[in-house]
């Protein structure tokens, strides 16, 4: 008992030390600003180097040169003539490979005939890089819109398909079984658990095929077009004009911001009970 | 209405989980199985309630349901099974959809079924801001909306603490004390089966054979009283005698699958 209370006794006499922290770290957050401040120093940077003659303005032109660019072409009407091009390929391509997309992915995730036959399909054609297949849909459908249309909704049926049925799998089987224990009839298990559940994934998959077309779209205008923002960029780049040139790819790279920023909130109004 | 287990068995490629279990659950009568791990007491109940195509034998029903039931043989889940992307109120009025029902007729049942379960004033929640105890009320809510003959529970309250679960169970002991309602609850938890059944399935280890069928000998209203305790805990020892060995067995063979 005395030993006891004198080893307590010493031990409360001993100077006290903090337990270090040790739980900071791998919770990473971005600021709300940081990227803008970031892209605004880099531009600066950029337009300084240029203005200061460090950049030959032939290889690398200044913000401002591609600014002036971008209105130029927007005052003549070209950049109007060439985005319409482009847009109505993308969106005509874009809406042809999802639809279809969707259909396929869900058959495959809800048929056992489908899933067979469309998985062998798919993992059989979705390597193929669909720029590829230009040559022969021209040859099939001739020279005009159709086969850039043709090859932007092949590229993104693909993905699309692939994670539509992804998400059908996903779907937590108990909320199905849950279903038919209260025998709601299978259209109604579709429409009212498979799709919302499968949606997140089905989002995710715009996001990526959005960027697939862009690609495409641009690739396919690079092989035979006129018109379009591949075309333009193409024809600036023969003729060494590189403020039009980066025009093109801002104009590209604010498209793809644009469609990130509907993608973001379509997730956010479908998606706001995750 | 009464469900009948039929000399059930099932087996899942070599693996035998059931075999040969029989028992019939009568009109308004609450059912407990229990077992060790793995004998297959999940698996029964998804044969009885429709879930699952047992390898021999049959759940059978004898008698009409209630002529206002919409669905005799309800579930009510062990992980709640809620539409995450659904609020408290269309999670209840879900098994209603498909119904001929008016969409005034199904709000005033799942408005009813709610407020049974003390959820009148979250039905516009969404589960993910509910804690685990009021999941498993919109579950049972959703059960009650439909006016089921027999609850199929499968480990309903395994999921919770046990402040919850003692919550719980209580209001199943509310719902289930007029007897118009039947249950066949699944549980590991012997306390629990004591507390809500009249009479208590005792499984062997896998694969899953009837060992004995417990009687519990008072009302459910007796059990809440002080006199009852003694009891209800010699019936949990006689029942824990039966299966400890097994549920040692089962534990080991779990540990090296």
């Amino acid at each position: 008992m005395l030993d006891r209370a004198a080893t307590e006794a010493a031990a409360k006499s001993e100077a006290t030390r903090r337990v270090r922290f040790r739980g900071a770290g791998f919770v990473p957050a971005s600021s709300r600003y940081g990227g803008w401040i970031a892209l605004a120093l880099v531009i600066a940077v950029w337009q300084a180097a240029g203005s200061a003659g460090l950049v030959n303005a032939l290889f690398l032109p200044t913000p401002a040169a591609i600014v002036r660019a971008i209105y130029q072409l927007a005052v003549s009407g070209a950049l109007w003539q060439h985005l319409s091009a482009s847009l109505l390929r993308i969106g005509v391509g874009w809406l042809l490979g999802t639809g279809a997309g969707v259909v396929v992915g869900f058959a495959i995730g809800l048929s056992r005939l489908a899933r067979s036959v469309g998985i062998t399909f798919i993992s059989a054609l979705f390597p193929i890089p669909k720029i590829a297949l230009l040559p022969l849909l021209i040859l099939w459908l001739g020279i005009g819109e159709e086969p850039k249309i043709a090859t932007i909704a092949l590229g993104v049926f693909f993905s699309t398909a692939i994670s539509v049925y992804s998400g059908v799998d996903a779907v937590p089987r108990n909320l199905i079984r849950m279903a038919q224990s209260f025998n709601v009839p299978f259209a109604t298990i579709v429409r009212k658990v498979i799709w919302p559940g499968a949606l997140p994934a089905i989002l995710a998959g715009f996001r990526i095929t959005a960027s697939v077309a862009l690609l495409l779209v641009v690739s396919a205008e690079m092989i035979g077009a006129q018109y379009g923002i591949g075309a333009f960029v193409l024809q600036a780049g023969n003729l060494m004009q590189t403020d039009q040139l980066l025009a093109g790819v801002v104009i590209l790279s604010v498209f793809g911001l644009v469609v990130g920023k509907v993608i973001g909130w379509l997730e956010t109004r479908l998606l706001h009970w995750r | 209405m009464d469900l009948i287990a039929n000399h059930i068995s099932h087996r899942f490629g070599d693996l035998a989980v059931l075999d040969d279990v029989s028992f019939t659950v009568g009109a308004g009568e609450v059912v407990a199985i229990v077992g060790p791990s793995g004998c297959g007491k999940s698996t029964l109940l998804s044969i009885l309630g429709g879930l699952l195509q047992p390898t021999s034998g049959a759940p059978e029903l004898r008698g009409a349901p209630p002529a206002d039931s919409l669905n005799p043989l309800t579930f009510v889940f062990q992980d709640f099974a809620l539409l995450p992307w659904a609020t408290v109120e269309e999670n209840v009025e879900f098994p209603l959809l498909h119904t001929p029902l008016s969409a005034a007729q199904r709000r005033a049942l799942a408005e009813d079924a709610l407020s049974r379960t003390g959820l009148t004033d979250f039905r516009a929640t969404y589960p993910k801001q509910l804690s685990g105890g009021m999941r498993q009320r919109v579950g049972i809510s959703r059960a009650l909306a439909v006016k089921p003959a027999i609850l199929l529970m499968d480990e309903p309250l395994s999921a919770l603490d046990s402040q919850t679960r003692e919550l719980l169970m209580e209001d199943f002991v509310r719902l289930l004390a007029d007897g118009g309602m039947g249950a066949v609850y699944v549980t590991h938890n012997l306390e629990e089966a004591a507390r809500l059944a009249d009479r208590i399935v005792v499984l062997s280890r896998r694969p899953g054979r009837i060992r004995e069928v417990v009687t519990v000998p008072m009302t459910r209203a007796a059990r809440g009283e002080a006199a009852a305790r003694e009891k209800l805990l010699a019936l949990q020892n006689q029942i824990w005698s039966l299966i400890r060995n097994e549920a040692i067995d089962a534990e080991r063979e779990v540990q090296h699958a």
